[in-house]
């Protein structure tokens, strides 16, 4: 039947034509399943475990859901990857519950687990290759009190009031501020998704009833630049500080419209969980948590090979 | 009940008592044709995947599979009564979401027995639905308006009702059962079906019965033939179009419970674009958009080819941008197939 036909030979050419990284039994292979791929942070992410892969001479695969919300997806990636009887396994949690019972599977098949980026709520994993984020957020608050001079009215835009990261950072920069910084008040947290034109929107309203801020820090990509728009479309002259890259606010901070950004180190990410996996099948001893560290970056060390490095486009 | 365009529906009892014309008409007609073509499909499908690797064709992928088929088949299976009647509901993934968040405030919250619990999340699906058949019959608003006021109004719902975090059901030790564990397999060691595929069977027949044997059935398909030649010849066609919206709402109560059961939480920002799966699967299957005609069975093997294609190319580790590209492809190609055998038929 002509229909049927054109149907396999359609799939069959497509799957062919992206297959081209398709698992050979005798590798060594190590499937990531993310929160996410879209997002440069996750290509970044993808981008060191690849490195770090090709060093080893290990095979690997990343996919990750659409979005932070799609728990179920990501618990059927987990199930896929576990089927293909990898040697081991690359996780970063979307939900710290939901994956343990496949975690479990793992642990019974001998298939050592690291988390990445978020932990899990159990002792399965090896590992979690992570960023410190409660310190990093410490960070960026000692350097907001640094450029308003140690005083006045700051706000925060944070992507969201449930995940681990959006916990951390948020109570992180607070934390500092109010045991190192007394005369600086917090006048308003907003959350914005991470959606750069929610959190453009949330900062307009912040500005609007709050007219003193000197400062504000958008605690991850879309929140910062959300925060950037929303300065520049209100015409105001504030301290902004931002966290994570991307090629916006990179630009942002060349041209002094952002004082500086915290970035994490995604592809020290990607790579640390592709090398503790590959420890881990040699039967090293690993520590419970992997930092995988954090910078400052503002105009003065942007160009600077190390930290270059970490940040992406 | 004599106008021409019920008589091109093709079930049996309504338009004809001719019984061997009837099944003649159930085993070579159009419909089945497309069941065979879906099913085809499928069956390519799996061979390709079972060559392609050794580890598609494994008991654990298989359940892996299973798994995943259930909530968007279930999903699917309440688009599918809507969706024949020439409506459309976008609010039923968030609806799930909304549902399974309820489950969460009945079993945890107020620590009532799971059974309770479950009935309340099932009717908390079914009230809503009568709302969005509510809000489509008596304000006149076209469906697709109508559900997707609805799916936001219960997005914001589930965000408010569990303060925007997800519930844990600590309460309710057994709650992981519904989806996780395998009746069959305790009895049949050999057959660890989980048992959230059992639900999708039993819902499947269930609605099979519904829409093939009783009057709510017949009526569905009347209504997405010809609304106004139901309308004209006495039947309350308003009153009809809000039991099938409430018994589809129910349908989505039944999906949130197997969703939250799978992940031991009621994760309230989850569910938005499970709606467009849920088409996808119907459409597959060979219920027509414009209504009048689709089949339950059609809709399972969509929700299967669905679910079979994304995990064969999981496995055979496809990059996940070209996953997309090829799902989207198989999804122009059946419905393009669809219309070739309209065309031809």
């Amino acid at each position: 039947m002509f229909k049927k036909h054109l149907l396999s030979v359609a799939l069959g050419a497509l799957v062919i034509a992206g297959a081209s990284t398709a698992v050979r039994a005798e590798d060594t292979y190590i499937p990531l399943v993310s929160k996410g791929f879209q997002h440069q942070f996750w290509q970044a992410v993808k981008l060191g475990a690849e490195q770090a892969a090709k060093a080893a001479n290990v095979k690997i695969t990343f996919e990750g859901p659409e979005t932070e919300a799609m728990v179920d997806k990501q618990i059927d990636m987990l199930s896929a990857a576990l089927a293909k009887k990898p040697q081991a396994i690359g996780f970063a949690a979307l939900d710290s519950k939901a994956a343990i019972p496949l975690l479990k599977k793992a642990q019974a098949a001998k298939i050592p687990v690291i988390a990445f980026d978020s932990g899990v709520d159990s002792d399965i994993p090896l590992t979690t290759c992570t960023t410190d984020n409660l310190a990093a957020a410490g960070l960026a608050a000692d350097k907001m009190a640094g450029l308003i001079g140690d005083a006045g009215e700051v706000a925060v835009v944070v992507h969201d009031q449930t995940s681990r990261t959006g916990i951390d950072r948020r109570d992180g920069f607070l934390k500092q501020m109010k045991d190192k910084h007394p005369n600086i008040k917090i006048v308003s947290v907003q959350y914005g998704g991470g959606d750069q034109l929610k959190s453009t929107e949330i900062t307009k309203s912040i500005l609007q009833a709050n007219p003193n801020v000197k400062g504000i820090f958008g605690a991850n990509e879309g929140s910062a630049i959300g925060v950037l728009n929303g300065v520049k479309e209100m015409k105001k002259k504030i301290v902004v500080i931002g966290y994570d890259s991307g090629k916006q606010q990179k630009a942002a901070i060349l041209s002094g419209e952002m004082a500086g950004a915290i970035t994490q180190n995604p592809i020290g990410i990607g790579s640390c969980t592709v090398d503790s996996a590959v420890k881990a099948l040699k039967g090293e001893k690993l520590p419970k948590i992997t930092d995988t560290g954090f910078y400052w970056y503002d105009k003065s060390n942007i160009g600077d090979a190390k930290i270059a490095a970490v940040l992406y486009d | 009940m004599s106008d021409p365009a019920l008589v091109k529906d093709d079930k049996d009892g309504m338009t004809t008592g001719d019984a061997v014309a009837a099944l003649r008409r159930r085993l070579l007609g159009p419909a089945a044709l497309q069941k065979l073509l879906a099913f085809a499909s499928l069956v390519l499908l799996m061979i390709y995947f079972s060559f392609a690797s050794p580890a598609f064709m494994q008991t654990d992928n298989m359940i892996n599979i299973l798994q995943a088929t259930a909530v968007n088949g279930v999903l699917a299976i309440a688009s599918t009564f809507v969706i024949i009647t020439a409506g459309i509901d976008l609010s039923v993934g968030t609806l799930m979401t909304f549902c399974a968040v309820m489950a969460g405030v009945f079993l945890t919250y107020w620590e009532l027995p799971m059974w309770t619990g479950i009935v309340a999340a099932i009717a908390t699906g079914a009230l809503s639905g009568v709302v969005s058949g509510t809000v489509i019959t008596k304000m006149k608003v076209p469906p697709f308006i109508a559900t997707l006021g609805m799916m936001l109004v219960l997005k914001g719902l589930a965000l408010v009702v569990s303060g925007s975090k997800p519930i844990y059901f600590t309460n309710t030790e057994n709650f992981s059962m519904i989806s996780q564990d395998s009746l069959l397999g305790a009895i049949v060691p050999d057959l660890p079906i989980p048992n959230a595929a059992l639900i999708l069977i039993v819902m499947a027949v269930f609605a099979s019965i519904v829409l093939n044997r009783t009057a709510l059935g017949r009526y569905t398909f009347a209504i997405g033939s010809n609304e106004e030649a139901v309308r004209l010849s006495g039947v309350n066609v308003d009153r009809w179009k809000i039991i099938i919206y409430g018994l589809g709402g129910a349908i989505c109560g039944v999906a949130g419970l197997l969703i939250a059961s799978r992940i031991n939480s009621a994760q309230p920002a989850l569910g938005q674009g499970y709606e467009l799966d849920a088409i996808a699967a119907v459409v597959i299957g060979g219920t027509s958009l414009s209504g009048g005609t689709g089949t339950i069975l059609g809709t399972i093997i969509g929700a299967f080819i669905m679910s079979v294609l994304t995990n064969g190319l999981r496995i055979l580790s496809v990059a996940q941008e070209w996953q997309f590209v090829v799902t989207g492809i198989i999804i122009i190609l059946a419905v393009y197939a669809d219309m070739l055998r309209r065309k031809r038929a």
